[in-house]
């Protein structure tokens, strides 16, 4: 069983509305013997830095996050479930993160400090690079696209964990993966046909 | 490299698809699932709802549709029409949709647009703007002005449209989903001056909507009018063009556009 981790954050019914049309089984839930229970753990989440980590605190889920990890349960973090396995984040002033991954995350620079004026959030389909293959992007070639809505990216203190990068006007990290971790900047669940790929391998992978 | 998007747009009522959906292959074209399924396929990059019910105690049907779709489509869904509480938002995103559109609410009060952004999050708010033309033509030497209305169109509000994207994009907004109501319906396509002075003027995203006709027009809007993406709905609904035959022409024209092998 797979537990999508509910901290009120995002919308948690496409996530598993896409496990499910990939064949695997998926509860929201965010009770602790649930999440222990599971095989498979997914913090998925849209939204601000600060504000998820005080849910995950108010809700008691950091320890249940830290401790599937650490058991070795294959755990998919998506968008800010990427972020927050980071050190801190400036967003809106500098919040800590669960440190599980050491780095920071940081905000596009701002249109008016580009040379080409892009617009933030960074929203809508781009391509990731594939810098280590991993058994989550098995049957999927590289630069291939993929649905982002984002402000902030990730920058990781130890380089071997990048597993894509993405450009957007600067390239940075859209994929991570170390041991039993995979987490995505982009949103699986809206990706379309290369999105449920990835879930698909999520649900099979040791 | 960051991809132009091809919105389709449905207009739903009382749960069911109006302004006719023409496609051999459906078996009702009445159901806006089995409509967006079709677009899903095709490779449409987002989908938009409108929901036009004009009865507030109908509006449950929309969230059974929103949820339906969910499960069948997995690409992001706005959802737009009569959006004026979060608890309306919530109820909505809850259902599956990934980002609400907000036009009459955000109007009577702008804090509206704060409060939801706060609450769900940036990504998720998309201010919708419908403007008609009050100054001259930029081609006749003039300096073009748009005002906002709203209520569908009907009621002035006396606001100029760039100054007002500024505002919601300061509030919260996440993307502006902007609306020529003079070009609207028309097919004779986007008022680009618009969709220029509005996509230069804020640092978030635009759509650009209203007056589709040709895929010229579909290019000229992104490529002309800087928009970030367009919305159509007839050129589609009728099969006039297919989303991937339009997204393979603007493709060869030069833009960036996602192609999607099938």
């Amino acid at each position: 069983m797979i537990a999508i981790i509910d901290y009120e954050m995002g919308n948690l019914r496409s996530v598993q509305k896409a496990f499910e049309a990939v064949g695997h089984s998926a509860v929201v839930t965010r009770d602790p013997k649930v999440i222990d229970r599971a095989s498979r753990v997914v913090l998925p989440g849209v939204g601000a830095f600060g504000d998820c980590m005080a849910n995950l605190n108010r809700f008691g889920l950091v320890e249940p996050i830290c401790q599937s990890i650490a058991r070795g349960k294959p755990f998919l973090g998506i968008c800010l479930g990427l972020q927050v396995l980071f050190t801190e984040s400036e967003e809106f002033g500098v919040h800590q993160g669960l440190n599980i991954l050491g780095g920071k995350v940081k905000k596009f620079p701002c249109p008016s400090q580009q040379s080409a004026s892009l617009k933030i959030p960074h929203m809508g389909w781009n391509t990731i690079h594939i810098k280590t293959p991993t058994p989550l992007l098995q049957g999927i070639q590289s630069d291939t696209h993929v649905y982002f809505v984002h402000s902030y990216y990730v920058e990781p203190s130890d380089p071997t964990v990048v597993c894509t990068e993405t450009r957007y006007g600067i390239s940075f990290v859209s994929s991570v993966w170390r041991d039993n971790i995979f987490a995505a900047q982009f949103h699986p669940e809206k990706s379309q046909r290369v999105g449920l790929q990835i879930l698909r391998n999520f649900g099979v992978w040791h | 490299m960051l991809t132009k998007r091809i919105i389709p747009c449905l207009d739903v009522k009382d749960g069911r698809v109006v302004k006719g959906v023409s496609f051999v292959n459906l078996r009702d074209a009445g159901d806006p699932v089995e409509v967006a399924k079709i677009y899903d396929e095709g490779g449409g990059d987002e989908l938009c709802f409108l929901d036009i019910t004009a009865s507030h105690e109908k509006r449950g049907t929309l969230l059974d549709v929103v949820s339906r779709t969910a499960e069948q489509v997995f690409m992001p869904l706005t959802v737009g029409g009569g959006i004026t509480t979060l608890e309306d938002i919530r109820r909505l995103l809850n259902a599956g949709a990934d980002k609400v559109s907000i036009n009459t609410a955000a109007v009577q009060d702008p804090g509206f647009v704060s409060a939801a952004s706060n609450r769900f999050g940036t990504q998720c708010i998309v201010v919708a703007i419908d403007a008609k033309r009050v100054g001259p033509m930029l081609s006749t030497g003039g300096k073009p002005r748009w005002e906002i209305y709203t209520h569908g169109g009907r009621k002035p509000a006396g606001i100029d449209a760039v100054q007002w994207a500024e505002q919601m994009e300061a509030n919260g907004a996440g993307e502006i989903l902007l609306t020529s109501m003079d070009q609207d319906g028309t097919r004779h396509g986007y008022d680009l001056e618009l969709t220029a002075a509005v996509s230069e003027a804020v640092s978030i995203p635009v759509i650009a909507s209203g007056g589709a006709g040709t895929l010229d027009h579909l290019y000229d809007a992104l490529a002309v009018g800087k928009a970030d993406a367009v919305l159509a709905a007839s050129i589609f609904h009728y099969q006039t063009h297919s989303i991937s035959e339009t997204k393979t022409y603007l493709h060869q024209r030069g833009l960036p556009i996602r192609l999607v092998k099938n």
